[in-house]
């Protein structure tokens, strides 16, 4: 569950980045945030995860205030949240395999445990046969699933993705939210921000507009 | 419990790695541990076996208790019965005026001399031995003596060991200095190694960041590099030593020979070198503490 109220983000230098947010995202629910680049998308979602804090309101995700969240407990509620990121994050000085790894080396799974959720992972995003490439040699499609598999791989109980079909063409697209849809159907709580709302065409989903850092609809 | 023990296994093999993937650098940086620390090691040896040495030579430290010319027997036999009973004297002997006139005759040469003296100018005397041969009791008891009816003048044989004493003490103070300043420099070693690691990292940390790792998560490996380089240093400045020890040691014995004496020089004991390796491990580990406190938290997730 992800709920905001009355939540305002402005920068040090005087951009309000979001006004007056509040939306309520029930758990198992998937939605969309729409809006042109600069709506305050992207700052939405880091609010979620604690990457920046508020200036004013609450956020409330999985039962926890995370506007006044302490910094020692940021990472046990980040560990809680699959988050692809817009510019991937991904390390390409390891393997594809020892990427998917990390999110579970940093819980303390055994090794062996780890080893088969992160086959599962890459499974379900169709990268199993290539664990062992270095992710440099990897199409722009699979780096996107090397980064979903990595955020499910804890088997997290939301799941968040910032711009995940930018950079890829239709059929690639269509693929990865296909790929959102199962895992919300198996009761992950999705949002998904994106600025591309041809492809969202065929789509009936919950959908949030943002524009100019307040919510339209 | 296991959760502790695989992150905790986790950040040592990371660690680990991290050292075996640079093995020059690494290298260069556990010389120069090493070699820092075998410096003061090796005085403190050194010492060790100066005093080892004096042992050898000296002996026991004896007290000389000269009586004055006109104590007669009863008088001698007073001071010997006082001499029995006291606590801190192991043995003594005593030697007479006219022996010590004898001993005197034959060993100086000087008979005739002598026998054109008047009388025999030398004393009664007493020749201690300590129980207990520390340079302080030694000197307090032979205040004691010295305070003795009838004894003209209580004398040490002991005060160039005492010299000695204190030239090692400070030998010792010297090596603790060294030592203090040098530790710096492994400090620094290991700060500068975490501070380029980190540098190099930033990504990984972030990334680690952003999915969830605790401070400790990322802190730990850090942690464990400055100490494995610490202890593996620590361990260089040993075998640095023992070489040392091991190539003196061998021209040394050419010339104890020459001297029949029969000298082995010590190495470190078993105690010192688990010391010195536990030290220069904690020495990297506080090196890298403070790097990652430094460095750590200005890496935040953007």
């Amino acid at each position: 569950m992800i709920s905001f109220s009355q939540v305002y983000k402005r920068y040090p230098n005087g951009y309000e980045a979001l006004k007056n947010v509040s939306f309520t995202l029930e758990a198992g629910e998937m939605a969309l945030i729409n809006g042109h680049s600069g709506a305050g998308k992207t700052t939405l979602l880091r609010l979620i995860a604690a990457i920046e804090r508020p200036t004013a309101g609450s956020i409330i995700v999985n039962g926890q205030n995370v506007s006044t969240l302490k910094s020692g407990a940021i990472p046990f509620l980040r560990r809680n949240l699959g988050l692809v990121f817009q510019d991937q994050k991904i390390l390409f000085d390891r393997t594809v395999f020892q990427n998917v790894l990390l999110p579970l080396q940093i819980s303390g799974f055994s090794s062996r445990a780890a080893t088969g959720r992160v086959r599962a992972a890459l499974d379900k995003v169709g990268l199993l046969d290539r664990e062992r490439a270095r992710p440099i040699t990897l199409s722009g499609g699979e780096q996107q699933r090397l980064c979903i598999a990595r955020a499910i791989v804890n088997r997290p109980s939301i799941l968040i993705a910032d711009e995940p079909t930018s950079n890829l063409d239709a059929d690639y697209a269509r693929d990865i939210m296909d790929m959102f849809k199962s895992f919300n159907q198996v009761g992950v709580t999705v949002l998904i921000a994106t600025h591309d709302v041809e492809l969202l065409g065929g789509m009936h989903q919950r959908m949030f507009t943002l524009s100019h850092g307040e919510l339209t609809a | 419990m296991s959760v502790w023990f695989s992150h905790h296994l986790h950040a040592f093999a990371l660690a680990f790695k991290r050292l075996a993937i640079t093995p020059l650098g690494s290298l260069l940086s556990i010389a120069v541990i090493g070699i820092a620390f075998s410096l003061p090691a090796g005085i403190y040896v050194l010492l060790e076996n100066l005093q080892a040495l004096s042992g050898q030579f000296s002996g026991e430290p004896e007290l000389s208790l000269f009586l004055k010319l006109d104590a007669d027997k009863s008088a001698v036999a007073e001071i010997e019965s006082h001499l029995d009973q006291h606590p801190h004297v192991a043995a003594f002997r005593f030697i007479s005026r006219d022996s010590a006139l004898e001993q005197f005759k034959e060993g100086s040469g000087l008979a005739d001399v002598i026998d054109g003296l008047e009388g025999n100018p030398l004393p009664d005397a007493f020749v201690i031995t300590a129980r207990d041969i520390s340079p302080e009791t030694l000197e307090a008891l032979r205040a004691e003596l010295g305070e003795l009816p009838l004894v003209e003048h209580a004398q040490l044989d002991s005060a160039w060991a005492k010299r000695l004493d204190s030239f090692l003490r400070l030998g010792r103070l010297a090596v603790f200095m060294l030592g203090g300043l040098l530790s710096f420099s492994l400090v620094a070693v290991a700060f500068n190694t975490i501070r380029l690691q980190i540098l190099t990292m930033r990504d990984e940390i972030e990334v680690a960041k952003l999915i969830g790792a605790t401070k400790g998560f990322i802190r730990r490996p850090f942690l464990y590099f400055g100490a494995m380089q610490g202890v593996v240093g620590g361990a260089a400045a040993w075998l640095i030593i023992s070489l040392g020890i091991h190539l003196t040691d061998e021209q040394l014995r050419g010339l104890m020979a020459l001297y029949d004496a029969n000298f082995r020089l010590y190495h470190l004991s078993l105690e010192d070198s688990l010391s010195l390796l536990l030290f220069s491990a904690w020495l990297g580990w506080a090196g890298a503490w403070l790097s990652v406190t430094n460095h750590l938290w200005r890496i935040e997730p953007r």
